[in-house]
């Protein structure tokens, strides 16, 4: 019976030994006299079951994880006994189908669709399953009819600011010029985020067909994607998604035999966290430190090199891709309230079952963290769960029974922002965890705006104060009188968030700021 | 190699770029190691900006360091995520077995331990990355396996180069 053998290489995957386990595959096979392909797939995004080794035969695909290369060989018996006997397989870490298991067959995968069904950059793969599709469709669209498209579909910003993506669009469409960029943020700076990068090394054609879409539908020629220099696999593959796009001719000039032109060129940080800030990304892409920009002019009226440009995130662009294919009504169907269509939200820290689930905007966190999560990595109770990143604010149990919409969060002073949520048990110091929302917040200031540049490095040492039992209640005072600054001072979130996850620590786990009983660890 | 020689040919390969300073200082990264402080010079008349403004880039980004690193670049991942998993440990003890803090190399010039926000592999903390490969649930006993395979010669990366 012939099987394909399918091996992930996306960046998780290969630092738990994927190549590895691929280089005791093709030996074996080949020991066994067997012809069998094997396929480097990108992730399914079911990190904790990484490397996942997948085999097709037939019509299923089976699954087995994590895989070691010392369970390569029995796999292989289980495997061949089955072809002998069609019984069931018999081995610890089969999976059963991989779309059966739970984890994915309760996601309601949109844009994550693709990943991990086959090899990344595959463009027969890609157009099999629907790929290229909402291009085909929207060069038959005028301009403005793909912005109303985006705009019906109630598609927010999924980088974190989550505003209507539509409305940026017809700003860029409605500034007349004869040079506007496309420009993809894909500075996924945000501890606890992986989603970017599953999509970029897992389906990266679907990010070059929205921003080909955005290109159509603004009038912009060019397209840059904004790489974070901490992303080295991501980076390979884009570069060689562009060129076969542009070989087959769905980029570059006369795009899809229409007469449309889109470049497209990847451009890489240089490990500045603020340059994920979109008018920092601006100074960045323009070979200038990355100063964050007062805001107006909107980068949709003057953006890069002073053009018309639309700024978005990766996620935003595949979402675009997907809802050009299938329609904006199918999209809208999903989420609550002001919030539509599915978040891609990335588990991760101290978590036993951590990876991307794409789910409908209205579930809890506390169904994610525990349904999907199953609870802490060190099997100890959760303390707190920071969301949103390194400026989200550390959440307590009271607050797990949120419903994941951009409003709810806001209600909580916290936010969604980019998906990341990160999972602490019992062992965390929050002070510590204060300290450090500081201590990154002076390491990673753009320098622009006084509050974010001096007061971080303040903060820092009034928590030590706090935590030192120095003049105590006066330090507090000081505190959260440097966080109101902070917030109402600076330009950008870096500044005016840091003390979100500050005041949250201070408010809900006060304990840990009392410097008499130092926690363990 | 003839550093100076060499940075021009990149000078004029992107100084006609849009935006390309940054991608010229990747490629004088990548070709030296390091962006030396006598290339601003060279930079700046190619790009037709002032000394002053290049080594306001240079100096912006933690990319670009201003002297020579390592063999082999040992990056730790010091976000939100490695911490809920002990990277705090992992930070203090490489710095402890290497004998080197963050922005230092060892003395046999093998290693250079450096900071990081970040790798993007938060479900499998805590990660690490040396040079351009990433390494998840990193233990100080996974932490010294590595290091030691770095001082075997030719030995690579455990095993995990394409």
């Amino acid at each position: 019976m012939n099987m394909k053998f399918f091996v992930p290489q996306d960046t998780t995957a290969l630092a738990l030994g994927a190549h590895s386990v691929a280089a005791t595959l093709a030996g074996e096979l080949e020991e066994r006299g067997l012809k069998d392909e094997i396929i480097r797939n990108g992730s399914r995004g079911m990190f904790w079951l990484e490397p996942l080794l997948e085999v097709e035969i037939g019509d299923s695909r089976l699954a087995f994880g994590p895989v070691t290369p010392c369970d390569v060989s029995s796999i292989l018996d289980s495997l061949s006994a089955i072809d002998k006997n069609s019984k069931s397989i018999s081995h610890p870490l089969h999976l059963g189908e991989v779309e059966k298991i739970d984890y994915l067959a309760r996601q309601q995968r949109l844009t994550f669709s693709r990943a991990g069904v086959g090899d990344p950059l595959c463009i027969k793969n890609y157009q099999n399953l629907a790929g290229f599709a909402g291009l085909a469709h929207a060069i038959r669209l005028k301009g403005q009819e793909i912005v109303d498209e985006i705009k019906n579909s109630g598609l927010r910003g999924r980088g974190g600011a989550a505003f209507p993506a539509g409305i940026k669009w017809q700003t860029v469409l409605d500034t007349p010029n004869e040079q506007k960029y496309i420009v993809c943020n894909a500075d996924e700076g945000d501890s606890g985020t992986f989603a970017d990068r599953l999509l970029m090394e897992s389906d990266p054609y679907q990010l070059i067909e929205g921003m080909a879409i955005a290109g159509l539908a603004v009038g912009a020629n060019q397209g840059y994607i904004y790489l974070r220099s901490e992303y080295p696999v991501a980076h390979k593959i884009l570069n060689q998604a562009i060129e076969r796009a542009t070989e087959a001719g769905f980029l570059g000039k006369n795009i899809c035999n229409s007469s449309s032109d889109f470049f497209l060129e990847v451009r890489l940080g240089a490990g500045a966290y603020i340059c994920g800030e979109e008018t920092s990304l601006l100074e960045s892409l323009e070979g200038k430190r990355g100063m964050v920009r007062a805001k107006p002019p909107l980068p949709a009226i003057e953006g890069l090199f002073g053009k018309p440009t639309v700024v978005n995130n990766v996620l935003t662009l595949g979402a675009a891709a997907s809802i050009l294919e299938k329609g904006s009504e199918t999209y809208k169907d999903f989420g609550m309230g002001r919030s539509r269509g599915t978040l891609a939200v990335q588990l991760a820290g101290n978590v036993k079952r951590g990876g991307v689930i794409e789910l409908a905007f209205g579930v809890t966190l506390r169904e994610v963290v525990e349904d999907f999560g199953g609870g802490t990595y060190s099997g100890r109770p959760i303390r707190a769960i920071q969301m949103g990143g390194p400026l989200g604010a550390f959440l307590p149990e009271s607050q797990w029974d949120t419903r994941l919409d951009y409003e709810a969060f806001a209600a909580i002073k916290a936010m969604i922002g980019h998906g990341g949520i990160v999972v602490f048990d019992d062992t965390v110091d929050m002070a510590a965890q204060a300290r450090f929302a500081m201590e990154f917040c002076a390491v990673e200031s753009c320098g622009k705006c006084t509050p974010c540049r001096i007061g971080a490095t303040r903060g820092v040492e009034v928590i030590d104060r706090i935590v030192n039992n120095q003049d105590r209640d006066n330090n507090l005072i000081l505190l959260t009188d440097l966080c109101d600054t902070m917030e109402l001072g600076s330009l950008c979130a870096m500044g005016g968030m840091t003390p979100f996850p500050v005041r949250s620590a201070l408010t809900y786990f006060a304990e840990d700021f009392s410097g008499e009983s130092p926690r363990e660890n | 190699m003839d550093k100076s020689a060499n940075i021009d040919e990149l000078v004029e390969q992107f100084k006609t770029l849009p935006g390309g300073l940054i991608p010229l200082l990747h490629a004088v990264k990548h070709a030296v190691g390091y962006i030396p402080n006598e290339s601003v010079p060279q930079i700046a008349i190619g790009f037709n900006l002032s000394r002053a403004e290049v080594h306001g880039v240079i100096s912006f980004y933690h990319d670009f360091n201003t002297s020579p690193v390592g063999q082999h670049t040992v990056q730790i991942c010091r976000a939100e995520a490695c911490q809920s998993m002990g990277s705090r440990q992992i930070e203090a003890h490489a710095k402890k077995s290497l004998g080197i803090e963050y922005g230092e190399t060892t003395k046999d010039g093998r290693v250079t331990l450096q900071p990081v926000y970040c790798l993007g592999n938060c479900a499998c903390s805590p990660s690490i990355r040396i040079d351009d490969d990433i390494y998840a649930r990193v233990s100080p006993a996974s932490f010294d396996q590595l290091m030691s395979e770095l001082y075997v010669p030719a030995a690579g990366n455990a095993g995990e180069k394409r």
